[in-house]
């Protein structure tokens, strides 16, 4: 099988991912989205990984991993406390930041 | 050259002195005045030592210089701050220190009353100073200083009483038309740096047959008009009559004696660029023969005394002017009028001063009339001004205005007849106008209609009147004894000595007609202003009398030919430079508000579409990158 497939395998999650982003409004799927877009860019870098024979790829990988899951914890810190002030984890709800 | 430490004192003592009348305010008020009119004397004192001194030695080692300090070095430009004494200019350094202690001796008594007597002294003082430095600057940059800081001292003392609106504007007026000429000085020195590449007398006196023609013009022609505004010649002379605001003693010190000979001065001194420069030279008659009738004609109409001999002055200068046009044979004669002008007209402004303080301060000639017996010295001593300006023999002005129309005349050609008419019916005038101050004033009915009559003036003021009329009946004949003033002065403005070779009329002719000019004058004002005035001007007037009294419209041709234009101009611009300017800088403030305005509606607030925002941006990103590498 092509390493091909893994590249374009990613480039269609990236897609869900954004369009998810763009087009959902709880702040909790938003926010699965873009784990999702981001775990499409693991993907590329392990492949591109795999094609070039070098560790480097892999190693970002982790790196991202591991920011990842920083940011899960600050993002969900944040939804929960929007929620706990407004009642609600809609992202259009939270639009305060106009004119 | 031989160098000498004095003459720096003759500039630094009067400097000293109006700075210390200054800065150390009521305090010197009662000493003010004394220790003004002492440096005064040190300054003249100081003159006749070197005037002996340099009498003592051989023509060409006559002149002195002292070098002060190196004031501007700069690449090829090397001016030194230093001092040049030579013939020329100790004539002025003797008249400056000279009529100036007098007139400061004349002011201690004049201006007594004047709560502000230490600052006018302080301004007098500068003015000798400055006047000074004007003199005896070896280069034209450092006359420039001098030249700058009389046309202060004669701005601060025509306004010396501020607290009266009109008399503040004759100042600022009299300081805008110098300023016209300051220009025009300034440009002549841009010049002949740019020419010559030095501005020093001596070195462009060295190089002045270097020059192109077209080059030496242009100096000259910028010369004569700074010469014009300082001197009050046409057609920079309406700012004179205004002068006269100033107290007295400045009329006659500053406005008849020195400062406004300096353009006489300016010119003789440039006499290596004029002796070069035929139509500078050619300008300058044309200007002094036309100032010299101007200045004349308006004396004629004038009731006020002080104005009426500001006109004889402009008059007199125009003579000067229109003798220093003359070429190398001029100057001196040019000086000579200076001189014993300095002392006739000084004389007859402190004769003014003195009916005025009798009058309390009355100018208006026709509230005069009958002075004369109520003050008899000053009648005598202004009489001899009188005798000596209308050029009746001996007294000083015949010599000098004599030798001026004798110049005139073997000038050569139509031009030596044309210059030679305009002299003798300046004289003409000249007598007429003269004799008509001295009836009006002096003789005739009493009108002025008060009680108390005028007392003589006290002797503090008429010991400088007598003094000066001492110069006023024998200067001329002492200058031109055996040619003296002539010959000393030939080194520095004829130094190839030149002379007219054929003479148009013998001199003895030249003076008979002077004197019959003069005679048809006297008669003609007698005729005129005998028998009893009354204290009113007449009303019904000849249009050519009204416009005399109206300066022959100076103001108004100033006013609708430059004034209103620049105000013109000035509006044109202002619209230009709120639309243009001002517009662009506007719009661009309007561009961005509106850009700013519309842009702010992106910020919805809304997440998702700030989202958009970046996806689209960097599907842009991607898309412009795919399309430039590929």
């Amino acid at each position: 099988m092509s390493l091909d497939n893994y590249l374009y395998l990613s480039a269609i999650l990236f897609t869900i991912g954004a369009v998810g982003v763009v087009v959902r409004r709880n702040a909790i799927v938003v926010f699965m989205c873009v784990e999702l877009m981001l775990n499409a860019a693991n993907l590329t870098l392990v492949t591109f990984s795999r094609i070039n024979g070098t560790l480097d790829g892999q190693v970002i990988a982790f790196f991202t991993m591991v920011v990842a899951a920083c940011e899960v914890v600050v993002g969900l810190a944040i939804i929960v406390t929007i929620y706990r002030s407004r009642r609600s984890v809609s992202v259009d709800d939270a639009s305060l930041l106009k004119q | 050259m031989t160098t000498s430490s004095n003459l720096l004192w003759l500039i630094a003592l009067p400097l000293f002195s109006s700075a210390i009348l200054i800065l150390s305010g009521k305090r010197a008020n009662s000493w003010g005045h004394v220790l003004a009119t002492i440096v005064s004397a040190s300054s003249f004192t100081i003159g006749v030592v070197e005037f002996f001194a340099m009498h003592g030695r051989s023509d060409a080692n006559r002149a002195v210089t002292q070098k002060i300090f190196t004031w501007i070095s700069v690449g090829s430009l090397n001016v030194d701050a230093s001092l040049m004494l030579d013939q020329l200019s100790i004539c002025f350094v003797l008249l400056i220190t000279g009529v100036g202690t007098l007139i400061h001796v004349y002011s201690i008594s004049y201006m007594s009353h004047d709560h502000d007597r230490r600052r006018f002294f302080a301004y007098l003082n500068f003015f000798i100073a400055s006047m000074l430095l004007l003199v005896l600057g070896d280069s034209y940059l450092n006359l420039y200083v001098g030249w700058e800081g009389v046309g202060l001292a004669s701005y601060l003392l025509i306004g010396f009483w501020n607290q009266k609106p009109a008399y503040a504007t004759a100042a600022k007026k009299a300081f805008i038309a110098n300023r016209i000429g300051d220009v025009g000085l300034s440009i002549a020195i841009m010049i002949a740096f740019a020419t010559f590449g030095d501005v020093s007398f001596a070195g462009i006196k060295e190089h002045a047959d270097e020059a192109s023609s077209t080059q030496l013009t242009a100096i000259g022609l910028m010369l004569l008009l700074a010469a014009c505004g300082k001197s009050a010649q046409f057609p920079l002379q309406s700012w004179l009559g205004d002068a006269m605001a100033g107290p007295t003693p400045v009329s006659a010190l500053i406005h008849a004696a020195t400062m406004v000979t300096a353009g006489v001065y300016l010119i003789t001194r440039s006499n290596f660029i004029f002796d070069e420069a035929p139509i500078a030279q050619l300008m300058v008659l044309v200007v002094g023969g036309i100032t010299l009738l101007f200045g004349a004609v308006i004396g004629m109409a004038k009731d006020d005394i002080k104005k009426a001999l500001a006109a004889s002055t402009m008059s007199q200068i125009g003579y000067m002017i229109l003798a220093t046009g003359l070429g190398p044979i001029g100057y001196a004669f040019a000086i000579m009028h200076l001189l014993t002008h300095g002392f006739f007209k000084a004389s007859m402004f402190l004769g003014a001063g003195s009916v005025m303080h009798g009058m309390k301060d009355e100018v208006n000639m026709r509230k005069f009339g009958g002075i004369g017996k109520f003050m008899p010295f000053t009648a005598l001593t202004f009489g001899l001004g009188y005798l000596a300006i209308i050029g009746v023999p001996p007294f000083s002005g015949f010599y000098s205005k004599d030798k001026i129309t004798e110049t005139a005349f073997n000038a050569g050609g139509i031009k030596g007849i044309a210059l030679g008419m305009a002299t003798l019916l300046g004289a003409v005038i000249t007598a007429f106008y003269m004799t008509r101050v001295v009836i009006l004033t002096f003789f005739g009915n009493e009108r002025w209609g008060h009680k108390d009559e005028p007392a003589e003036s006290p002797a503090l003021m008429l010991i400088p009147i007598g003094l000066l009329s001492i110069g006023s009946i024998a200067a001329g004949f002492i200058f031109s004894k055996g040619d003296g003033l002539v010959n000393w002065l030939q080194p520095v403005v004829n130094p190839l000595k030149e002379h007219h070779a054929e003479e148009f009329l013998p001199p003895i002719i030249v003076s008979l007609m002077t004197l019959v000019a003069v005679m048809i004058g006297l008669t003609v004002a007698i005729l005129k202003y005998r028998g009893d005035q009354v204290a009113q001007a007449p009303e019904k007037v000849s249009v050519l009398v009204s416009a005399a009294r109206r300066d022959l419209f100076q103001d108004e041709f100033n006013e609708a030919a430059f004034m209103r234009p620049g105000q013109s101009l000035i509006k044109i611009l202002l619209n230009l430079d709120y639309i243009l300017i001002d517009g662009l800088v506007r719009s661009v403030a309007a561009t961005s508000l509106s850009a700013g305005v519309r842009l702010r509606t992106l910020q919805t607030g809304y997440v998702r579409s700030y989202a958009l925002m970046m996806v689209i941006g960097a599907l842009a990103l991607v898309t412009t990158i795919w399309v430039v590498t590929a």
